[in-house]
């Protein structure tokens, strides 16, 4: 296969970005997304220039860091991660738009590479659980009841990409931090800070500048865990609940 | 020593204490999910006044006298316990109060939520726009925001303009041709017999429909009142309670324009 890759270059946080546009040959269907972008790499340091800067780790599609908005689409045209997305969902010949996570509180760090250290800051508003440290507890120890463990783990399934602020017109982390209060709001364990770990976590994720939720269901589309948008009337009740309470 | 140690202990269970929160209305009001709240709350307020208004309107076809005595009697509802006509003034005072939260509360969600997505991408995801649709790859995901979640911010702005004019035009008689206060009969006629009177209701009662359709679905999201297995009834009810006022609505300038009442 033969692309044409528009590819938004950035030095760094502080430079102006531009739309570059490259040609890449001899790429296999069987290729994912990323081995198509190291193929573009080499090239472009066999050449002197320097190689595009994107996240990636697992490549498994489990670890959350790979985060490229590929065609206006978050993480491309299939319900997946960017690594798990293979070159025969293009074709030959197409030209191919790849861009960074685009939202105020996701800054560019270089080229393609954004700073999602908010979703971090998110969690570390309320994303955890009171727990004695030490051994491992007896598992039956405490029953969960297996409806609140099924809505539990489903929440649980978010890898925290981000696919969800870049595809919201708004900017939004609504998905990412409902699935967060969700997964352990639901469950006997997360239950002490039920009430303070809703609004301590909406309260940092306004604060890190995200924008606030018009249900348009974009974040619900592209996200490639397929969390629920139901997952966010969730937490707007658990919001009000615990308003009423005052944590 | 000991003391200082105690001091230091105090202060930093004072700085990890989780009491210290603003009040219930203060919640609400200074987060994005609570003034969706306020937004969802007043926007329900509104909608249901507008069934009874809806509902209200249609004794328009029953004849002049019908409808005259109808305006009449709304300004004597409650007596002799309300004087003449407090419980209009109280309905409009609630319905001031609904408005202004709503459109505040958008205003404010709406200058942050653009802050916070300042860059467009360069290609529009296909979704979003219809005529690039129609290119996209066989695998693409389909189902985006729909026309009426992306005119929610015109509608509104259209709406607002709407209940100026329409105000000016049948409740103070400030615009209306015939103006003649306590006859609302020959009012209606009046304005509906002029193009621009039909033209800018018409407009504005699809822009309700729209804006009805997204907000009540909407609403019951924010409220935490939707689910899965609630989806369905939810989406029917909006379309439903969408269609229902703008055909109602709408009802009254065809029928004066055809003729049916005049």
């Amino acid at each position: 296969m033969k692309l044409t890759l528009r590819v938004w270059r950035q030095k760094n946080a502080d430079a102006d970005g531009t739309m570059s546009t490259y040609e890449v040959d001899g790429i296999a269907k069987d290729m994912s997304f990323l081995e198509m972008l190291d193929t573009l790499n080499e090239s472009l340091i066999l050449s002197g220039e320097d190689p595009v800067a994107f996240d990636h780790d697992c490549r498994e599609g489990i670890c959350g860091a790979c985060s490229l908005v590929i065609n206006g689409e978050a993480h491309g045209p299939e319900r997946t991660t960017t690594c798990q997305l293979h070159m025969r969902a293009f074709s030959d010949g197409d030209t191919i738009d790849i861009e960074p996570w685009r939202a105020s509180a996701f800054p560019v760090v270089k080229d393609l590479v954004v700073d999602r250290g908010a979703f971090d800051r998110i969690i570390q508003s309320g994303g955890y659980i009171t727990a004695p440290t030490g051994a491992a507890p007896e598992a039956h120890a405490t029953a969960v009841p297996k409806p609140a463990a099924d809505t539990a783990f489903e929440h649980a399934e978010c890898i925290g990409c981000g696919a969800c602020v870049a595809a919201c017109p708004n900017g939004s982390a609504m998905l990412f931090t409902s699935a967060k209060v969700n997964h352990l709001g639901v469950l006997p364990q997360g239950a002490p800070e039920r009430e303070s770990r809703v609004l301590d976590m909406v309260e940092r994720m306004d604060a890190e500048g995200f924008g606030g939720c018009t249900l348009t269901g974009e974040c619900a589309t592209a996200c490639p865990k397929g969390i629920p948008l139901f997952s966010i009337t969730r937490m707007n009740r658990e919001f009000v609940r615990a308003a009423r309470k005052r944590g | 020593m000991e003391g200082c140690v105690l001091t230091v202990g105090l202060m930093a269970a004072l700085d990890t204490r989780t009491d210290r929160r603003p009040s219930f209305a203060g919640l609400l009001w200074g987060s994005t999910v609570g003034k969706k709240t306020a937004m969802a709350v007043s926007g329900i307020v509104m909608l249901l006044y507008l069934v009874v208004h809806m509902l209200g309107n249609l004794k328009i076809f029953f004849g002049a006298g019908t409808f005259d005595g109808y305006a009449a009697w709304l300004r004597t509802i409650g007596e002799p316990f309300l004087h003449h006509e407090w419980f209009l003034w109280i309905a409009r005072v609630v319905l001031v109060a609904a408005v202004v939260t709503h459109a505040v509360a958008a205003y404010q969600l709406s200058r942050r939520d653009i802050a916070a997505r300042p860059v467009k991408y360069a290609r529009p995801s296909p979704g979003r726009h219809p005529r690039w649709r129609r290119f996209a790859p066989p695998l693409s995901r389909r189902r985006r925001a729909s026309y009426a979640t992306r005119t929610m911010r015109w509608g509104g702005i259209i709406l607002g303009l709407f209940i100026v004019w329409h105000i000016l035009d049948l409740t103070t008689l400030t615009v209306n041709p015939h103006a003649a206060p306590g006859h609302p009969y020959a009012n209606v006629v009046a304005t509906f017999s002029t193009w621009y009177g039909d033209v800018i209701y018409i407009v504005a009662m699809l822009a309700l429909g729209l804006h009805v359709r997204h907000g009540f679905w909407s609403a019951a999201q924010t409220l935490g009142a939707g689910s899965a297995a609630r989806d369905r009834a939810l989406k029917t009810t909006a379309h439903a309670l969408a269609l229902l006022l703008t055909a109602g609505f709408i009802s009254v300038p065809v029928a004066v324009m055809t003729g049916l009442v005049s």
